[in-house]
């Protein structure tokens, strides 16, 4: 950016192109000057409290939100959690959501609708007793026989053998062999007793036999002017690590598996992104702006922290701000164990004590230079 | 074979479930069972249902049998005797009580014209399906079912003549209307609960016009000069008990004109009202802060040094006086004793209400509305004929409201006023509004119930042409003089030195949290501090321990109890502040002050 003068270069990089890829080189400096005016005025003033601002601006509208969960049209037992209940569950920092789930996007000739189907199913998770008719434990051979039902296995496209392979390496120590009627299971140590293959059976239950750990459901639909998979239940790595998939556009509405596989700048958009979406879909008008700073908030540790006593609350430096905030005692006991100092730097402190807060107003002082006496 | 349940639990079986029910409802009709039974033959999933238990909601009707009603003109003829009663009706199976359940049996008729042989039942008046307050409101079939909902509370809270041995009863907090009227458009529940002798209303002229903005927002601008002749004019009573207890070791209060060394003596002044009995006289017309029943209590502990002082005899003054903003005339009192023996003083207190700006009045159709100005007889318009409306009704209130009821009230009370009869305007049952038009058309006046009315201020007619008639108008008990409040400076807690709260202790309106925070969105920090500035105190804080010194007024000198001989500087901060560090060190918590000079 050699042409753009001195005194603009701190405008943002992306600001600077667009100026010199629409203004003409001669008018290049008055533009510069306009936008420069213009950006100056967008930004927030010092002083201004923009963290109470962003709370009340998500909390107000939320109080108007009606509790309710969307229902997808016409499928049975697919709803999401979404409104008030959604919102607390992203801002809380919630491991285990109540409804995870993905939209998946899929390459060209797939996002076109072909093998829609197929994909969506080879997707789906089975698990072993979804297609076992039998499981009998035959303790005169030690080992665990399983009968499939060949009319379940036809539905999903899998033979025996198919099975057997997908089997063949999920639980360490037990040989799998497919036998004339049935598949077997045998420990590989034999002196293990009755209760080793107990407990194998229970195992054995839940092994995938096809599809990807962790998704229950599948839907696809039309979006737009393409086909997407709608899934019920998670698994972002596997999913990102299938060749049809649409890598950059496929998400997961569980942020933590977000952070853990895509990093925490990726958790941010996706905190911004799901409580936005909820806004939205409530017919709510909120700045995006606010759940951005929000989400830095939440993130800004490198690590998901929510907005709870335990998360960022947590971080406060001031005793009496944390103490303000649920369990008071305890965070004064704690404070008292380890001798805290505070320093009174923040809004709710000086509320507390009756003296100015340092927001607006309050943060201005009078500076003055003694004079030297000669 | 159909099952048969008795109160919801399975009895047996029958082959003909009709012809078992119908058999049922004749021996009830009979006499031989319960008139409390009812049966129901479900066909959907074949089943009788018998029901005996209570809690069952249930309503009266006439028994039809081919086609016409057990009721005769007989039967009515020898109950207006009072030669029959209801209870005869139902012993007789003339009319019987169906539940929800036997109603789905049932085919009601809702008039005798409407009668077929088809029909089981006949109802007793449409007014039936409604309860006594509902019934109330004229023309209801007219109105929206939510206004007519709100049209029944309203009257609940409207001020009348609500008992006629109101004197010497001691009603708390009980308004009286001076000059209440028999509503102009009625219902048969008026007659029916005799609504003339205790009526709770006026029939008002109405003008459905705007008046210079006054009775936007559902107001209403009253004229002076019917308040002068007596609209919506009340008194208000309030009673003031004293009673005289008994403590342990023989001590009991006294009530008197209390002794000038009691503790707590207010000033002779406030006692000027006692007779020497220590009560007020009847009629004395009574403000703040005035005694009304003088009252002496023993000393509440007697312990330490009282026991030994020279006043360990002294009684505490604990009279029953005038809160602040009251005032009044001693209407009755009282002398008794309550179940427990002791004597029992009541004064009861009448004060005037006068109709007066922000006082709420409302038609029985749920328009209900504050007085927004109250304007000279002389600046009100007028008619044709020299009518002055009592009432000015904004014609903004009704596209919404959807109140036809009211509209048509109007026309017929101005109707009933005009022909000097009044009105039938019962449910379903009602007058027909054009019958009352063409009455109205032949009294003289636009069947429209339009008028030409005149500017009061300027004279002028006015462009369009203003609907007036006659609306029973109800004043509702929620009057300003007895909810008006404001505080400068006042009373404070004793605990957190911070404003009281509520109107009963002059309090302020607390600035809460939510209200906090709009302070620092506007980053407007040094007004935050200055509303939170009410329990602000100085203190001295110890500079060596860092906590909260004392001050020797004597010695004028601050010290430090811990210390005693450190230094102190003064801090200013607020006192619930100081509270929570006293409640810090409670928990056995050391809170700390470090100063650091703030300049």
């Amino acid at each position: 950016m050699a042409d753009i003068p001195k005194e603009f270069e701190y405008l943002p990089q992306g600001v600077l192109s667009r100026v010199k890829g629409e203004a003409p080189a001669s008018k290049l400096k008055a533009v510069l000057g306009k936008v420069s005016e213009e950006f100056n005025n967008m930004q927030v003033s010092p002083g201004e409290s923009v963290g109470l601002v962003a709370a009340e601006s998500i909390g107000e509208p939320s109080t108007q939100m009606t509790l309710n969960t969307f229902h997808f049209a016409g499928v049975a037992e697919m709803n999401i959690t979404m409104g008030l209940p959604r919102i607390i569950e992203v801002l809380d920092g919630r491991k285990n959501i109540t409804t995870p789930m993905m939209d998946i996007y899929l390459e060209k000739p797939y996002s076109q609708g072909q093998d829609i189907k197929k994909i969506a199913l080879s997707i789906k998770e089975t698990l072993l007793r979804d297609v076992a008719s039998e499981i009998t434990i035959n303790l005169a051979d030690s080992r665990i026989e399983v009968i499939p039902d060949d009319a379940k296995l036809a539905e999903i496209g899998m033979t025996k053998p198919g099975v057997v392979s997908a089997l063949k390496g999920q639980i360490k120590g037990v040989s799998v062999d497919l036998r004339k009627e049935f598949i077997s299971f045998r420990l590989k140590k034999k002196e293990e007793g009755v209760n080793a293959i107990f407990k194998m059976k229970e195992k054995i239950k839940t092994l995938v036999i096809k599809g990807v750990k962790g998704i229950s459901q599948v839907l696809p639909v039309k979006r737009g002017n393409e086909f997407i998979i709608i899934t019920a239940g998670t698994n972002l790595k596997k999913i990102l690590q299938m060749p049809m998939v649409d890598v950059t556009r496929t998400v997961s509405n569980d942020i933590f598996e977000i952070e853990a596989v895509l990093g925490i700048e990726a958790a941010r958009q996706a905190i911004i992104n799901e409580v936005y979406k909820v806004i939205e879909n409530q017919g709510l008008n909120v700045d995006i702006r606010h759940m951005m700073l929000v989400a830095d908030t939440m993130c800004n540790s490198g690590v998901i922290r929510g907005i709870t006593r335990y998360g960022t609350v947590k971080e406060k430096v001031s005793v009496l701000a944390r103490a303000s905030f649920e369990t008071p005692i305890k965070h004064l006991i704690d404070a008292s164990l380890h001798g805290e100092t505070d320093y009174l730097n923040s809004v709710v402190e000086n509320v507390m004590i009756n003296q100015p807060v340092p927001v607006g107003t309050g943060m201005v002082k009078l500076a003055m230079k003694e004079e030297q006496k000669k | 074979m159909t099952d048969v349940y008795l109160s919801g639990k399975y009895l047996g079986t029958v082959d003909e479930p009709q012809k078992f029910a119908d058999a049922l409802i004749q021996s009830r009709r009979a006499g031989q069972l319960s008139a409390n039974v009812n049966v129901y033959y479900d066909r959907e999933i074949d089943a009788v249902n018998v029901e005996s238990l209570k809690g069952r909601l249930r309503r009266p009707l006439i028994v039809v049998k081919d086609g016409q009603p057990l009721l005769t003109a007989d039967h009515i003829k020898r109950l207006q005797r009072n030669e029959m009663s209801w209870s005869d009706l139902i012993k007789q199976g003339v009319v019987e009580y169906l539940d929800a359940a036997e109603e789905e049996n049932a085919y009601v008729a809702f008039f005798k014209r409407e009668l077929t042989r088809q029909h089981t039942h006949l109802d007793i008046a449409p007014l039936a399906m409604f309860g006594l307050t509902t019934s109330l409101v004229p023309f209801t079939n007219y109105n929206s079912a939510q206004k007519v909902n709100t049209g029944s509370k309203n009257q609940k809270q409207a001020i009348g003549f609500y008992a006629a041995n109101f004197p010497v009863r001691m009603d708390m907090d009980v308004n009286l209307l001076h000059y209440p009227q028999i509503p102009l458009v009625k219902t048969i529940m008026h007659d029916i609960v005799d609504y003339a002798k205790h009526p709770a209303g006026q029939n008002l002229v109405v003008a459905v016009m705007s008046y210079k903005g006054y009775n936007m927002e559902d107001a209403v601008v009253i004229n002076r000069g019917s308040i002068e002749c007596g609209l919506g004019r009340g008194s208000y009573y309030r009673p003031m008990v004293a009673e005289e207890l008994r403590y342990s070791g023989g001590l009991v209060d006294e009530i008197s004109v209390p002794e000038k060394d009691i503790k707590g003596y207010r000033s002779e002044h406030d006692y000027r009202f006692l007779e020497d009995d220590g009560i007020v006289y009847p009629e004395a017309q009574v403000a703040e802060g005035d005694v009304v029943i003088g009252k002496t209590s023993p000393p509440r502990f007697l312990s330490g040094m009282e026991e030994y002082s020279l006043s360990a005899e002294t009684r505490r003054e604990s009279s029953s006086a005038m809160q602040h903003g009251e005032a009044g005339v001693v209407d009755t009192v009282i002398l008794t004793e309550n179940a427990e023996g002791n004597r029992l003083i009541q004064v009861k207190l009448r004060d005037d209400r006068t109709p007066e700006v922000g006082d709420k009045f409302t038609s029985r159709h749920g328009q209900k509305g504050v007085i927004g100005l109250i304007v000279p007889h002389a600046d009100m318009p007028f008619s044709a004929s020299g009518i002055v409306p009592d009432i000015l009704f904004s014609p903004h209130g009704i596209p919404t409201r959807m109140t036809m009821a009211h509209l048509i009230e109007l026309v017929a009370g101005k109707t009933g006023a005009l022909s000097g009869r009044y009105v039938d305007g019962s449910v379903f049952d009602s007058e027909s509004e054009a019958d009352i038009r063409k009455e109205l058309l032949r009294l003289g006046f636009s069947d429209n119930g339009l008028e030409t009315m005149y500017n009061g201020e300027t004279g002028e007619a006015f462009s369009v042409r203003i609907y007036v008639g006659s609306i029973y108008y109800l004043r509702l008990k929620h009057m300003v003089a007895n909810k008006i409040h404001s505080r400068a400076r006042g009373p404070i807690q004793l605990l957190t030195r911070q404003p009281t709260e509520g109107r009963a202790k002059e309090g302020g309106l607390r600035l809460g949290e939510m209200e906090k925070d709009t302070f620092v969105a506007h980053g407007s920090s040094m007004l935050l501090k200055e509303r939170f500035d009410s329990d602000k105190t100085t203190v001295p804080v110890c500079d060596n321990c860092g906590l909260i010194a004392v001050y020797d007024e004597y010695k004028k000198r601050a010290y430090c109890m811990v210390c005693s001989e450190s230094e102190t500087s003064f801090v200013e901060l607020s006192y619930s502040f100081k509270l929570i560090l006293d409640e810090l060190k409670n928990l056995c918590i050391y809170p700390k002050l470090k100063l650091v000079n703030k300049y």
